[in-house]
C-alpha cells in the first residue's frame, strides 16, 4: 500500500535527493517534542473530593444562603400588597362584554376598599389578568417591531392582523396590539364623603429604552398625519394617535401602555404596571389609610377564555414585590447544606477513626 | 474493497479526459472503440513512441493514463456540490436538513427559518474546511511529486532530457542515476551493471531498506552498450494493471517474433529508489494511477467503534425522549385548545378566520415540538466526538515514550476514530516471530553430521550483549531527538563489524576504496534509513571451539596435503565443509560494503586497480591460473570466470574428499585432480587469511583469543529474511565469508583455501508451501552440479534420501546422521529456537540436463506459470543428503514478558497464534511468561474431529474437577496467605494446539465447546497457524464471545488477523510493512502495546465516554428548560429565550470546555496507570458507561432541568415580568449550571480548562450584552433588546443564578463527594496515590496490589465466569 505515510517518506527521500548538501544532516527526527501539552504533563489542579476539602464548601454555602433568606424573606415581607378580583364585582360589565356586538358600549362599575394602614413609599398601581396566555408562540410573534419604531412595513408576522380586506394597513398591526388591555381605572380617595381622585403618573412605567429606543412614531408634523392612511386594529375603540390625547410624547406608539402591554408576559397569569401614585400633597407618602374607590371603565371582555381581571396595589423592595419565594428556597437550600455539611463531618470522623483511605 | 471502486472512478476519469482531449476526430474515436475494448481484456500491449511504432503508438497508447496523478477527491469546482454531496450521506446531518425543511412549512415554523438552518451551517462547515485542508494537503504533494525531473528520451533531441514526472507516459523510455526514485512502473532494458542487474530499495513502497535485485530482461543483459531507444524493435505485452505488488506477468516480442518472458524480477517499480547502480534504462508499462503503487494505496480506512455503537443506542434513545416529550406537547395542546369555545385574543385564526380543531392543532404541534427541542437530539456530539478523537489521536502520536530510535519511528495511528477501543480490549492475538520476538535472528547452535556444537561462548557473548544493548537504548531514550547521536549510532552499527585492527587489510583487499572519511560517508551517500540485520548481536558469532578445531584440522590437512587421513574424519569434514558452504551459498543475501553503503562489493573491481604490491602480481598470476582452470571441459564454467576472474584457490583437498562419495563422477575427478598438484606456499591466499591461519595453527588451543584478531573484511549482508543473515554470518565467522553475490555466480572465500567461485545456476525462492529454498551450483572444483537446499526439519527430513535397499556402510551412516540430527533439532525446538535444515545433492549433467528442460517450460510459460515452477522446484528437491542443522534463536523483543504480565493483570486474555513448531512456540510462551512453570498444560492435537471433541471435553471436565477442588481451600487460605503467587485462583490451564487440530476445532460443532475451553484457561498457543487459521481463530472469538479483540502482528501472515480484529496493532518490524499498512495503530516494540492499551486506551475511553455522557446530559438539561416552559405557554412552541441565543447556546457558549474536557482530562496519571494494571478493567468493563450511568446522567438532567427552570418560575410567577426577562436568568443559570457541572466532572484542571471555561462565560456575556444592545428589530420577533442589560443592575437576576447553580449541582457534587469518600472505586482510589509522596506512594501501590489480588481477582473470577456464553 501507497499511503500517506509511505508518501512522506518518499518526498523525505527526495528532498535529500535533490538538496545533497542537506542530506543527513538535517534528517527530521520522527521524535515528538518533550513538552509539557504534547506529554500531558500540564500542571494540573487535580479536585480532590475529600472531606477536608468538601466540608468548608457545604459549611460556606450553606450559611450564604441563609443569610441571603433571611434578607429576602425580610425585604418581602416589607412590601404591601392589596388586590382586587374585579372581574366577579363587575358581573354586569362582564356579561354586557361576553356579546361582542356591544363592544362599543360603555360600561362602569367601582370597587370599594378600605385601607387600614396607610401604605408607605412608591405606591404601584397594576392590572392583573388570569389566564390570558400572552406567551403563546403564535401570540408572541404577531407584531412588527419595525413598525413601532415608526418604519413602513411590508413584510411581517402580523397576520392576520396587517390589514383590511381593502388594503388599509393596521396601525399597530398584530395580535398583540389588537388585543391591548383598554380598561382604564381611577383610584379615588374618600375622604370625609368626597372622592379625591389621586394623582397618578401616566409615564415612567416601561423601561427607559423601550420608550426612547424601541418605539418611535413615524416622523410627521403631527401624530394624526404620522397616522394617515392606517387604521385603528379591529378590537380597538380609538386610533392609535388619540391614545393619550393629554400628552403628546405619550401618544402614538411611544404610549406606555401599549409600550407595556406589547412587552408580553412570561406566564399566563400575569401583572402589568397601570400607574404610579404621584407623590404629592395627602399622597407625599403614599396612600394614606382610609376608603378608596376604584372606578373602572369595563371595556376588556375576559369571559372568553375564562379570565379574571385584576387591580393590585402595591410598594416594591430591592428584592422585588411581595413574592417570598427566593427567601424561603434560600433558607431552604441553605439548610440542606448545612445539614448535608454535618452529616458527611459525622461520616468522615467515623471514617477516620477507622482506616485511611487507600486501605478500602 | 475500496480499490475496485477508486479504479472505477479512475477509469472514468480517464475516459472523461480522453474524449476533452482527442477532439471531435471521428476516426480516432472509432480507434478509441476498438481500444478499449482491447484494454479492458486481460493484457495490454506496450510499445515505444519511436521508429516504426509511431503509428501505432498513437492507438495504442492514447488510452494509458500517463503519470499525473491526482489524489486529492475534490477540485475546485467540484468541491461544494461534492462536499454537500458526501456529508448528506450522514444520518445526522439528514436530520438537520429535515429540521430546516420542516422549519419552512409555515403551519409548524418554530424558529425563524434562517436560524434553524444555522447548525447546519455550522456543522457542514466544520466539516467541509476540515475535508478542504485534508485534500489541499494532498493537492501540494500530488504538485510537488507530478512536478519532480526524470530524465525522459524524447524523439525530437535524439537524447534523454529533463522533464517533470507527470509528462511521462507509457511507451516512454527513462534512464535513472543511482539514488534517483522510479517515477513509474517500467521494465528494465538496461543497467550499468554488467550482470545486467539493477539494486532498488523499495522503502517508500513497504519500508523494507534492504536491497532487492532487478533484472534486465533477458536478451537485453548481454549488450555492453546502453541500449538505443530509436533501436527498440519490440513490443510489450503484459497483464493490464492490478494492484498485486509481488506478480507481474508479460513478455517481450522481438521484431523477429520471439518472445521472452517478464517478471516482476524485471519489473521496476514506481516510488522505489536505485541503489548501487550507476544508470538504468527501461520502458514504461504502467503509468500514474495505474502503477501498482497507486493501485495498492487505499488510504486510512474507518471503523467504528464499540462506543460509537453505543452511542448509536443512546442516541435512539433520546429520539425516543423527544418523540415522547413532543407528543406530550401535541397531545397537551390539543386538550389546551378544546377548553376555549371560541377565539380567544391570544389564539392566532387561521386566515379563513375559523379556528383550527384541536387534533390538527395538536398535530401540527408536534413537528413545531420537533423543531423546538431538536437540540436533544446531540447532532454536534458527532462533530465533537471527531474533534476530541483527533486530539486524542494527536496526543497518543506525540508520547514521547512510544519514540523508537533505532528505527526512529513513532505510534502511528493510522485509523482515526477507534482509539476508545484501546481502553476495552479483552482479548489479544499476538503473532510471535517478530511481534514477541526481535526478530533478529541469532545463530546459537548447530549439528553437523549428527554432532553437536553448541557454541557456549556465543550464548555468553549474547548474555553480555543484553545488557549492553538495554543500556545503549536507556541511553538513546534519554537523548531522543539529537540527530548527531543518531548518525553515531549508525557509525557504530557498522564499524562494530570490523576492529580497528582489520582496517588496514580491509584496504588492501578491497583495493580501490579510498580511506573512508566521515564527511564522505556523510556527504555523497544519502542517509538511507538502517542497514537491515546488521545489529552487532547478529553479526558476531563467536565460534564453538570444538567445530573451529575441526575446521583448523581442513586447513592443516590441506597443509600436509595428508589424503591418508581416516575416512570417517574426513566424511565429517566433508561434511563441516559442505555445510558451511550451504549457509553462505544458499541464500539470496547482497553484499555490500559498509564503508560506501549500498555500492557492492565485486571483487572484480580489483581488475582495474593499479597493480602495486608483490601481493597483486600474485593475485593476477592466479587469476590467470583461474583462467587456465576455466579453459577446461566444460564451456559455461569458461564462461562464467572469464567475465569476471577472481582470486582462486585450487588445490583443495577436502573436495577430494568428496570424489569418494558415489553421486560423483569419475571425469570431474579427473579434472580436478591436477589441481592439487600446486605447492602449499604457493598457495595465493590473501595475505590476512594466512596470518590467520598462522595464528591457528600455532594457538590451536586458544581459539577464542585468535578470533579476537582475526581480521573479518567489513561487508555488509543484505538479506531478504534475517534467518539467512543470520547464517550468513554464522558461516563467516567461520571463515567462510560470502564475498559478492552477482546473478551468475557467488563467490566464497573460504577459510584458508582461498575464493571459490560457484557458478551461479538456479535459485528456487523460500516459498510457504515448500517451505524451503535451494541453489542450484556448479560447484568450482568438482565441477558437477550440486544442489543446496534449507528448510524446515518438518518438510527436510521426509525429502533425505532413504535407505531403501542395500543397506550399505554409507547409508547406514546416513540414517544414523538423520536420527541424531532429528533429537539435536528436538532439542533446539525445546530451547525455543527456530530450526533448519541444511542439506545437499549432487546432480549428473544427465539429470540436471533433464531437470532444466522442463524448469524452462516452467519459467516461460505466462498464465500458470507459479504452479509449474513450484512443480519443477518440488521435481528437483528430492533424494537430499542431510548435512545438518542450525538452531537460530530469536530473541525475545525488551520488555516483553513485563508487558505480558501487566496486560494479564489488567484482566486481557492473550492468545499467542504462530506458524512455528509446537516446541518453539511453547518455549517462547514460557520465555515470556504466557505461561507460568506451575501452569498445568493440555495440549490439543488429534487427527480427527471426533476424537478432538472427546479430548476436550475430558479436558474440561479435569479443568472443572480441579476448580472447583481448588476453589474451596484457595477461599479459606485466602486470608491467611497474602501473597499473589500461592493466591492464584483455583489453578490456572494453558492450552496449546497445532494447526491441523485446530481445522477440527474451527468447525461449526466445535466452535462452541472449543470456546468454553479457552475460557477456562489463562493462555492459548497456537502453533503452525495458517494466516487463515489465525484471522478464523480472531473473529470467532470475536463473534462468539462478542469480545473486543486486539490482534498484532509484524508480517504479511497477519494482515489478514489484523483486518478482522476490532483494532490491528501492527509492529513496524524488519518484514516489511503490510502489516502495518492493514493496522490501526503501528508500534515499533511490543512493550509499547503497555502503554497505548494501559494508559492510552483508558485514557481515549474514559475521556471520550464522560465526554459523551456530558453531552446527553447538557442537551437534555438545556431542552428539557424549553420543555418545561410548555406547560406554561399552552404548549404552543413559545420559547423564552431569544433563538439566536438559543441555537448558539449549543455552537458557540458551550461547545469548547466539553471538547477540552475530552481531550485533556486525565483521571489517574500514566505512571500509575503503568503500575496498576487492574484499573484497566474499570474501562474493560466499561464501568463509566454503564446503561445504568446513561440513565443516571439522563436523571441528574431532569432535575437539574426542573431546578433551572422552577427557582426563576416560582421566583417571577405572578410579577409583571415578560417572556424574555424570564428566560434570560434561566439562560444565564443553565450556562453556569453546564459548565461548573464540567467542572465537577474535571480530574483536572490545567490553565487551558480554566480558560476555555472563563472564556465561556465571558463570551456569554459579552455576547449577550451586544446582542441586546444592538438589535432592536433585527432579531425581531424574539426581540431581547436591554434585557441583559436590565437584568444586570437587578439584583434578584443575581440571587436567582447564584441559588439555580447552587441547588441544581447539589446532588451531583455530593454523589461525588460520597464516592470520593465513602464508596471509593478503584479509580477514585488510585487518584488518590497520586497526592502521597513517592515513597508513600510506592508503599501504597504495593500494599494495593496484594490487597487487589486477594479481592479483585476473585471479584473478576465471579464476573468472567458469569460473563455469557452466548453462542449457539
Amino acid at each position: 500500500r501507497y499511503s500517506s505515510f509511505s508518501r512522506r517518506q518518499e518526498l523525505d527521500t527526495l528532498t535529500k535527493v535533490h538538496n545533497p548538501l542537506i542530506g543527513t544532516k538535517t534528517h527530521p527526527s520522527r521524535c515528538p517534542d518533550n513538552s509539557a501539552f504534547k506529554q500531558q504533563k500540564l500542571p494540573a489542579w487535580k479536585p480532590q473530593l475529600t472531606p477536608a476539602t468538601v466540608l468548608p464548601s457545604f459549611f460556606l454555602t450553606g450559611a450564604f444562603c441563609l443569610a441571603m433568606g433571611v434578607c429576602l424573606i425580610l425585604s418581602a415581607n416589607s412590601v404591601r400588597e392589596i388586590q382586587f378580583d374585579y372581574s366577579d364585582k363587575c358581573s354586569d360589565c362582564s356579561k354586557l362584554r361576553e356579546n361582542s356586538s356591544n363592544w362599543n358600549k360603555e360600561c362602569h362599575c367601582s370597587v370599594n376598599f378600605t385601607l387600614k394602614e396607610d401604605i408607605l413609599g412608591d405606591v404601584f398601581m397594576y392590572y392583573g389578568l388570569q389566564n390570558f396566555y400572552q406567551n403563546h408562540r403564535r401570540y408572541v410573534i404577531s407584531r412588527s417591531d419595525a413598525q413601532l419604531l415608526g418604519r413602513n412595513v411590508n413584510k411581517s408576522y402580523c397576520a392576520p392582523f396587517t390589514t383590511y380586506h381593502n388594503g388599509t394597513p393596521m396601525a399597530p398591526c398584530g395580535a398583540i396590539a389588537n388585543s391591548m388591555f383598554n380598561d382604564t381605572i381611577d383610584l379615588f380617595y374618600n375622604l370625609n364623603s368626597s372622592a379625591i381622585q389621586v394623582p397618578v403618573l401616566k409615564t415612567g412605567n416601561s423601561w427607559w429604552t423601550d420608550k426612547n429606543v424601541k418605539f418611535r412614531n413615524p416622523k410627521s408634523y403631527n401624530l394624526s398625519s404620522a397616522f394617515a392612511g392606517t387604521a385603528r386594529p379591529p378590537y380597538w375603540h380609538k386610533p392609535v394617535y388619540l391614545l393619550d390625547k393629554e400628552d403628546e410624547r405619550n401618544n402614538g406608539y411611544v404610549n406606555e401602555d401599549l409600550i407595556i402591554w406589547m412587552r408580553v408576559s412570561a406566564f399566563a397569569t400575569f401583572r402589568n404596571l397601570y400607574r404610579r401614585v404621584k407623590r404629592i400633597r395627602q399622597f407625599a407618602d403614599g396612600l394614606p389609610a382610609g376608603n378608596y374607590t376604584f372606578r373602572i371603565s369595563y371595556n376588556f371582555p375576559v369571559t372568553k377564555f375564562k379570565g379574571r381581571k385584576h387591580v393590585i396595589l402595591s410598594t416594591v423592595a430591592w428584592s422585588g414585590g411581595s413574592n417570598p419565594f427566593l427567601g424561603i428556597a434560600y433558607v431552604v437550600s441553605g439548610t440542606a447544606a448545612t445539614l448535608t455539611g454535618f452529616v458527611i463531618t459525622a461520616i468522615h470522623l467515623k471514617l477516620r477513626k477507622k482506616k485511611t483511605f487507600f486501605q478500602k | 474493497m475500496a480499490d475496485p471502486i477508486q479504479w472505477a472512478r479512475y477509469r472514468w476519469q480517464r475516459l472523461i479526459s480522453t474524449e476533452g482531449g482527442e477532439g471531435s476526430s471521428s476516426s480516432s474515436s472509432s480507434n478509441k472503440c476498438y481500444q478499449s475494448s482491447k484494454t479492458s481484456g486481460k493484457h495490454r500491449i506496450v510499445i515505444p513512441c519511436l521508429g516504426h511504432f509511431k503509428e501505432e503508438y498513437e492507438k495504442v497508447s492514447k488510452l494509458y493514463m500517463n503519470n499525473k496523478i491526482r489524489t486529492t477527491k475534490y477540485t475546485l469546482l467540484n468541491f461544494l456540490p461534492r462536499n454537500l454531496f458526501e456529508q448528506f450521506h450522514r444520518v445526522a446531518n439528514l436530520y438537520f436538513l429535515f429540521l430546516v425543511v420542516l422549519n419552512w412549512v409555515p403551519l409548524v415554523e418554530a424558529f425563524q427559518k434562517e436560524i434553524t438552518m444555522l447548525p447546519l451551517i455550522a456543522v457542514l462547515t466544520i466539516i467541509a474546511v476540515k475535508d478542504g485542508l485534508e485534500d489541499y494537503s494532498k493537492y501540494k504533494m500530488d504538485k510537488r511529486i507530478n512536478n519532480l525531473l526524470t530524465k525522459v528520451y524524447s524523439r525530437k533531441e535524439k537524447k534523454y532530457i529533463d522533464e517533470c514526472w507527470k509528462n511521462v507516459n507509457v511507451g516512454d523510455f527513462i534512464r535513472l542515476s543511482r539514488n534517483e526514485i522510479i517515477p513509474a512502473d517500467m521494465v528494465l532494458l538496461y543497467s550499468s551493471d554488467p550482470d545486467g542487474i539493477c539494486y532498488i530499495e523499495t522503502a517508500g513502497l513497504d519500508g523494507e531498506t534492504n536491497l532487492k535485485q532487478r533484472q534486465v530482461v533477458r536478451g537485453y543483459s548481454e549488450q555492453v552498450s546502453e541500449i538505443d531507444p530509436e533501436k527498440f524493435s519490440s513490443r510489450i505485452e503484459c497483464e493490464s494493471p492490478n494492484n498485486d505488488l509481488t506478480r507481474f506477468r508479460g513478455f517481450v516480442e522481438h521484431s523477429n517474433k520471439d518472445r521472452v518472458g517478464l517478471s516482476k524480477e524485471n519489473l521496476l517499480l514506481r516510488g522505489c529508489t536505485v541503489r548501487n547502480t550507476e544508470a538504468v534504462v527501461g520502458i514504461v508499462v504502467y503509468a500514474g494511477h495505474e502503477t501498482k503503487a497507486m493501485l495498492n494505496n487505499s488510504g486510512p480506512h474507518y471503523k467504528r467503534s464499540k462506543l460509537e455503537r453505543k452511542v448509536n443506542t443512546d442516541i435512539l434513545w433520546c429520539v425516543l425522549l423527544l418523540i415522547l416529550m413532543c407528543l406530550t406537547g401535541a397531545i397537551g395542546h390539543g386538550i389546551w385548545l378544546s377548553r376555549y369555545s371560541e377565539i380567544p385574543f391570544f389564539n392566532i385564526p387561521e386566515p379563513d378566520g375559523k379556528l383550527i380543531s384541536p387534533t390538527l392543532a395538536g398535530f401540527n404541534m408536534f413537528w413545531t415540538m420537533i423543531i423546538l427541542l431538536q437540540v436533544l437530539i446531540p447532532v454536534s456530539l458527532y462533530v465533537s466526538i471527531e474533534i476530541v478523537k483527533l486530539g486524542q489521536i494527536y496526543l497518543i502520536q506525540n508520547d514521547i515514550d512510544f519514540y523508537h530510535e533505532k528505527t526512529d519511528s513513532t505510534v502511528q495511528c493510522r485509523a482515526l476514530n477507534i482509539a476508545e477501543d484501546l481502553g476495552q480490549i479483552q482479548y489479544i492475538f499476538s503473532d510471535k516471530t517478530g511481534t514477541l520476538t526481535e526478530n533478529k535472528m541469532v545463530f546459537r547452535r548447530c549439528s553437523i553430521a549428527g554432532q553437536e556444537y553448541c557454541h557456549e561462548e556465543n550464548a555468553k557473548r549474547l548474555e553480555s550483549y543484553q545488557e549492553v544493548n538495554s543500556e545503549d537504548e536507556d541511553s538513546a531514550d534519554r537523548q531522543c531527538g539529537s540527530s548527531t547521536h543518531m548518525s553515531e549510532w549508525h557509525g557504530h552499527n557498522c564499524s562494530a563489524v570490523n576492529e580497528p585492527l582489520n582496517r588496514k587489510s580491509l584496504h588492501q583487499l578491497s583495493g580501490s576504496y579510498p580511506a573512508p572519511g566521515r564527511e564522505d560517508r556523510a556527504g555523497d551517500v544519502p542517509h538511507s534509513g538502517h542497514f537491515a540485520f546488521s545489529s552487532p548481536i547478529e553479526t558476531d558469532v563467536v565460534p564453538d571451539t570444538q567445530l573451529l578445531e575441526k575446521f583448523n584440522q581442513i586447513s592443516s590437512h590441506s597443509c600436509q596435503q595428508s589424503e591418508e587421513a581416516s575416512s570417517n574424519l574426513s566424511l565429517e569434514t566433508m561434511y563441516i565443509t559442505d555445510f558451511f558452504l550451504a549457509l553462505a551459498i544458499c541464500n539470496t543475501v547482497v553484499v555490500s560494503v559498509p564503508n560506501q553503503p549500498r555500492k557492492k562489493m565485486r571483487l572484480s573491481s580489483l581488475g582495474r586497480t593499479p597493480i602495486k604490491s608483490l601481493e597483486e602480481i600474485r593475485q593476477m598470476f592466479q587469476r590467470f591460473s583461474v583462467w587456465r582452470l576455466s579453459s577446461s571441459p566444460l564451456p559455461s564454467v569458461k564462461e562464467s570466470s572469464s567475465e569476471s576472474p577472481s582470486s582462486f584457490v585450487s588445490k583443495l583437498s577436502i573436495f577430494r574428499m568428496k570424489l569418494a562419495s558415489p553421486a560423483l563422477d569419475g571425469a570431474v575427478q579427473g579434472a580436478a585432480e591436477p589441481l592439487n598438484t600446486d605447492s602449499p606456499e604457493n598457495s595465493p591466499v590473501p595475505q590476512e587469511l594466512d596470518i590467520v591461519n598462522a595464528a591457528v595453527g600455532c594457538e590451536h588451543n586458544s581459539a577464542a583469543s585468535s578470533f579476537e584478531l582475526s581480521p573479518l573484511p567489513k561487508l555488509c549482508y543484505e538479506a531478504e529474511s534475517p534467518d539467512e543473515a543470520a547464517l550468513v554470518h554464522a558461516a563467516r565467522a567461520y571463515k567462510c565469508i560470502l564475498q559478492s553475490r552477482t546473478p551468475d555466480q557467488v563467490t566464497v572465500d573460504f577459510a584458508g583455501l582461498g575464493s571459490l567461485t560457484f557458478q551461479l545456476l538456479h535459485i528456487l525462492p523460500f516459498d510457504s508451501v515448500r517451505k524451503r529454498m535451494s541453489v542450484v551450483v556448479r560447484h568450482p572444483v568438482s565441477n558437477s552440479v550440486v544442489v543446496y537446499t534449507k528448510g524446515a526439519d518438518s518438510v527436510m527430513m521426509d525429502l533425505l534420501r532413504t535407505a531403501s535397499e542395500g543397506t550399505n556402510n554409507s547409508e547406514m551412516e546416513q540414517k544414523k546422521i538423520k536420527e541424531r540430527t532429528q533429537k539435536h533439532l528436538d532439542d533446539y525446538a525445546r530451547r525455543g529456537l527456530r530450526t533448519l535444515c541444511v542439506a545437499k545433492k549432487v546432480l549428473s549433467d544427465a539429470e540436471y540436463a533433464e531437470w532444466l528442460n522442463h524448469h524452462f517450460l516452467a519459467e516461460t510459460s505466462i498464465d500458470n506459470r507459479e504452479v509449474l515452477l513450484l512443480e519443477s522446484a518440488i521435481r528437483l528437491e528430492t533424494e537430499l543428503t542431510l548435512l545438518g542443522a542450525t538452531g537460530i534463536e530469536d530473541r525475545l523483543q525488551e520488555g516483553v514478558p513485563d508487558t505480558i504480565q501487566a496486560l494479564r493483570k489488567a484482566g486481557i486474555k492473550i492468545w499467542m497464534l504462530t506458524g512455528d513448531k509446537r516446541e518453539t512456540a511453547v518455549n517462547i510462551a514460557y520465555a515470556c511468561k504466557l505461561l507460568e512453570p506451575d501452569d498445568r498444560i493440555f495440549t490439543l492435537k488429534s487427527q480427527s474431529r471426533d476424537a478432538c471433541a472427546l479430548v476436550m471435553s475430558k479436558i474440561l471436565e479435569g479443568i472443572q474437577k480441579n476448580t472447583s477442588a481448588k476453589k474451596k481451600p484457595s477461599q479459606k487460605l485466602g486470608n491467611v496467605f497474602a501473597s499473589p503467587s500461592t493466591q492464584a485462583p483455583g489453578f490456572s490451564a494453558g492450552l496449546v494446539i497445532d494447526g491441523r487440530t485446530l481445522e477440527h476445532v474451527l468447525h461449526d460443532s466445535l466452535q462452541n465447546i472449543f470456546l468454553e475451553l479457552t475460557e477456562k484457561c489463562r493462555a492459548v498457543v497456537c502453533c503452525r497457524a495458517t494466516p487463515l487459521q489465525k484471522s478464523v481463530l480472531v473473529r470467532l472469538v470475536r463473534n462468539k464471545l462478542k469480545a473486543m479483540t486486539l490482534a498484532v502482528g509484524d508480517g504479511a501472515n497477519d494482515v489478514s488477523m489484523i483486518q478482522v480484529a476490532d483494532t490491528g496493532v501492527g509492529i513496524s518490524g524488519q518484514e516489511g510493512m503490510q502489516a502495518v499498512m492493514a493496522s490501526d495503530f503501528a508500534i515499533s516494540q511490543f512493550r509499547h502495546l503497555r502503554k497505548l492499551l494501559l494508559v492510552h486506551g483508558h485514557w481515549c475511553y474514559t475521556r471520550l465516554t464522560n465526554m459523551v455522557l456530558y453531552f446527553f446530559y447538557k442537551n437534555v438539561a438545556y431542552v428539557n428548560l424549553l420543555f418545561w416552559y410548555q406547560f406554561f405557554c399552552g404548549f404552543s412552541g413559545t420559547s423564552m429565550t431569544d433563538y439566536w441565543i438559543l441555537i448558539l447556546f449549543n455552537l458557540l457558549f458551550t461547545s469548547v470546555p466539553p471538547i477540552i474536557y475530552g481531550v485533556l482530562d486525565k483521571d489517574v496519571p500514566a505512571e500509575i496507570l503503568m503500575q496498576l494494571p487492574q484499573l484497566y478493567m474499570m474501562s474493560q468493563k466499561s464501568v463509566a458507561y454503564l446503561p445504568s450511568t446513561f440513565w443516571m446522567t439522563l436523571l441528574d438532567a431532569f432535575y437539574q432541568s426542573l431546578v433551572c427552570f422552577f427557582v426563576p418560575y416560582f421566583t417571577y410567577y405572578g410579577s409583571d415580568i415578560d417572556i424574555f426577562s424570564f428566560g434570560n436568568p434561566i439562560n444565564t443559570a443553565a450556562l453556569f449550571i453546564i459548565l461548573f457541572h464540567l467542572l465537577i466532572e474535571c480530574k483536572s484542571v490545567t490553565w487551558i480548562h480554566t480558560v476555555v471555561i472563563i472564556g465561556s462565560i465571558l463570551f456569554y456575556f459579552v455576547f449577550t450584552l451586544a446582542f441586546g444592545a444592538t438589535f432592536k428589530t433585527r432579531n425581531q420577533p424574539s426581540n431581547s433588546y436591554w434585557i441583559m442589560e436590565k437584568h444586570m443592575t437587578d439584583p434578584v437576576f443575581y440571587l436567582v443564578c447564584i441559588l439555580t447553580t447552587c441547588v441544581a449541582l447539589l446532588p451531583r457534587y455530593l454523589l461525588r463527594v460520597l464516592q470520593g469518600t465513602l464508596f471509593m472505586s478503584p479509580v477514585v482510589r488510585a487518584k488518590h496515590l497520586d497526592r502521597l509522596t513517592p515513597e508513600e506512594q510506592k508503599e501504597a501501590i504495593k500494599r494495593w496490589k496484594d490487597d487487589f489480588i486477594v479481592n479483585g481477582r476473585v471479584e473478576f473470577q465471579a464476573t468472567s465466569g458469569s460473563s455469557t456464553f452466548c453462542s449457539s
